[in-house]
């Protein structure tokens, strides 16, 4: 090898003639540094200008904005009328857990690190309550919402309890209750105008489960008698809570989807548990469980049957008698009609009330249903299948809900407009249509892609002005970049009973308050009474009634 | 011992390639993450996956650490890839950089049924490009340049001899 070919890095001293050389080598790849520093700029300067959107599309950096607790607020004294699978759920909410559901949740977190419900419920917030009487017909309920609503410290079985709750027996005996300042409504949709009704009428703020009513006369009641006693009302249309729907409502409010003509909202279910195909508990017989009073309040009662025969709808009603003990009735009761309100009250109403509340679009003016019972042939009188049509026609706009309770194909809830569609979840993304007026001139210049969302917003982040980013939307789209830090990320029926009590102390008005509930519901009804008649329905806006053929 | 390096010109002109271009890789990931203000590590270690999963997920549950785990990441990759390109003090440099690249390596390791939400842009069995990378910083510990054309030129005159009894330069 020759010599002049070897590099040698020698520390001996260099004669003064070799310094510029010396320092030539040691400074070789200094001008790189500069060329990555150009090459940054240019590309900052190029993703800048590229990405702003701010023009077309103006947002707020604002997140969404919740009632917050006021400091030193008194304590409420809370009733509980229904300890079922909804109502162990909105308890654990307010603070109060089974005790052998932490068991459970410590279980879990043992079993798998990644399980922090546990630790998430131990960080929610204090909603400074106390439960002082509880109310199932079901003995087993009964026991395990007394337990519940002494674990003060959300503690397991081996925990330290506090004062337990006194356990009533009927629900008017809890009303009748003078340490009882507000109860939590959460039985069969058959008794929620009623105990709702009752509870106002003793002083009693309510937290009710959807769907506001059962049968059409009682709605109106229910409102009068609410409105009337003055009590804070909140509706469970947690859903009410969800930061994306706040932005939602900007993003409209501002235009930028340009006109919404259609909006499709979607219930995709396929379990026999998403199908309402609940466990039999055990311990349930005749024995421990209160019949009569399941059963249902007369005038109620009447009321359907008047409207059931009214029509020729007798085939919906039953098929058992009503008065014939029935488990799978009494846990089960969302398959049939004598109870439930269907795929419409239950399901339906969450999406319909985001609606009203992003686009505040009131009662629609009519409603079409079709579907049948398709794959869950197991007795029941309510559809597993049903599509409803609301017309909107003073908003130039449709809203179509479609159901299934046997596919669990992911159909979200969008937004669709001229310029643009809004697909609203947990987040929400905005895809420009590629025909819009708006963004046109965005779309030419290659700035706007109308393949993919290009608009993203996140919970907990800031709100953006700038096109996102495919690594932002890949990480938005699988749901992780929300995921709380410190675990404060708050679940939205917590947040919703917090308001409640919230106005109560404030004094203030709930999001989803009578009004909301009352359109709610006639919204619900009209779904139903088309789908059961077969028939289009009608609001009659002027009358506030419900008209069955066309209005001329 | 023998510490001096002697090679060919074209073993020199590629090392020192190596070490720019590695080098180059690093500054321009930290600048990326430094100049997008909304930048955090939170999603790709909440997607860790292998054994070492828990460790990352854990990391995300605080935000303090996140802030912390955040800063170190965006300033250890300019400073090493400044370090590389410049070489200064670049087996420091290298070694820092192989211990980033394993961390990246036990979170998302390119095991047999791993999958990731950010998908790679290539198709990997075990040694991905980080490894590549890692092995690459290897070679450059092992066949050190900056003495030869780089800062440490300079440096070595007026670092205090332990720098190279030690191996740090």
């Amino acid at each position: 090898m020759a010599t002049e070919d070897i590099n040698k890095n020698s520390e001996s001293a260099q004669p003064e003639s070799h310094g510029r050389r010396e320092a030539l080598k040691a400074l070789a790849t200094v001008p790189v540094l500069g060329a990555l520093a150009y090459g940054v700029y240019k590309k900052q300067k190029l993703e800048n200008t590229g990405r702003n959107i701010s023009d077309v599309f103006p947002v707020s950096k604002e997140g969404a904005s919740f009632l917050e607790p006021m400091a030193g607020g008194k304590q409420i004294r809370i009733g509980v009328i229904g300890f079922g699978i909804r109502g162990k759920q909105l308890l654990r909410a307010a603070g109060f857990a089974e005790p052998s559901w932490i068991d459970r949740m410590i279980e879990a977190n043992k079993s798998n690190k990644n399980d922090t419900r546990y630790e998430q419920y131990i960080q929610q917030d204090d909603l400074n309550i106390v439960i002082n009487g509880v109310c199932d017909i079901f003995d087993v309920y009964g026991e395990d919402a007394v337990l519940a609503g002494s674990n003060i410290n959300r503690e397991g079985s081996n925990g330290k309890f506090g004062k337990a709750p006194k356990r009533y027996r009927h629900y008017k005996e809890l009303l009748a209750a003078d340490d009882i300042d507000a109860v939590i409504i959460s039985t069969p949709d058959h008794w929620h105008s009623t105990m709702a009704m009752d509870a106002a009428k003793a002083g009693k703020h309510v937290y009710l489960e959807k769907p506001l009513s059962w049968t059409v006369p009682e709605t109106y009641m229910v409102r009068e008698v609410i409105k009337e006693t003055g009590v804070v009302f909140q509706l469970g249309h947690q859903g009410r809570q969800t930061d994306c729907y706040q932005k939602a409502a900007e993003i409209i409010g501002n235009g930028l989807l340009g006109g919404v003509n259609l909006i499709e909202v979607c219930t995709n279910r396929n379990s026999p548990n998403g199908a309402w195909v609940y466990d039999i508990i055990e311990g349930s017989s005749p024995q421990t469980i209160d019949w009569a009073q399941f059963e249902g309040d007369p005038e109620r009662i009447k009321e359907y049957m008047d409207y059931m025969t009214k029509y020729s709808l007798e085939r919906y009603v039953g098929p058992e008698e009503r008065s014939k003990f029935s488990l799978e009735r009494f846990f089960r009761w969302r398959c049939w009609w004598d109870y439930s309100t269907g795929l419409s009250g239950d399901l339906l109403t969450h999406e319909y009330d985001a609606v009203n509340q992003i686009m505040n679009v009131g009662i629609p003016h009519s409603a079409t249903s079709s579907g049948g019972i398709y794959f869950f042939k197991d007795g029941r009188t309510v559809p597993d299948v049903l599509q409803t049509t609301f017309e909107f026609p003073d908003r130039n706009m449709t809203m179509l809900y479609s159901a299934t309770q046997a596919s669990s194909r992911n159909r979200g809830k969008v937004f669709m407009g001229h310029d643009a569609s809004m697909e609203v979840s947990n987040i929400l993304e905005v895809t420009v249509d590629q025909d819009s007026t708006r963004y046109a001139e965005k779309i030419n210049q290659g700035i706007i892609p109308t393949d993919a969302p290009f608009y993203t917003y996140v919970p907990g982040q800031d709100s953006s002005d700038s096109v996102t980013s495919p690594t932002e939307l890949y990480f938005a789209k699988r749901g992780l970049l929300y995921t709380y830090v410190n675990g404060k990320r708050y679940d939205t029926t917590h947040l919703h009973i917090r308001e409640w009590l919230e106005c109560i102390r404030q004094g203030k008005t709930p999001s989803c308050n009578i009004d909301q509930a009352f359109e709610e519901a006639m919204t619900a009804h009209m779904g139903t009474r088309a789908y059961l008649e077969g028939r289009t329905m009608y609001w009659d806006r002027d009358k506030e009634e419900i008209v069955r053929g066309e209005i001329v | 011992m023998k510490t001096d390096q002697c090679y060919t010109k074209a073993q020199l002109t590629w090392l020192v390639i190596l070490r720019v271009f590695i080098g180059w890789h690093f500054m321009y990931e930290g600048l990326v993450k430094i100049l997008n203000p909304k930048w955090t590590s939170l999603p790709y270690l909440l997607d860790s996956k292998g054994p070492a999963a828990n460790f990352f997920i854990k990391l995300t549950q605080n935000a303090g650490l996140m802030d912390i785990v955040n800063f170190l990441n965006e300033w250890a990759l300019i400073l090493i890839g400044f370090a590389l390109i410049a070489g200064c003090l670049s087996r420091i440099a290298s070694v820092g950089g192989m211990c980033l690249l394993v961390m990246y390596s036990l979170s998302h390791p390119s095991f047999v049924g791993a999958s990731y939400m950010m998908p790679f842009e290539g198709s990997y069995l075990w040694i991905d490009k980080n490894l590549v990378e890692f092995a690459a910083l290897g070679v450059l510990c092992t066949f050190p340049t900056s003495r030869i054309i780089g800062i440490d030129r300079l440096l070595i005159k007026v670092l205090p001899d332990s720098f190279r009894k030690y191996k740090l330069i």
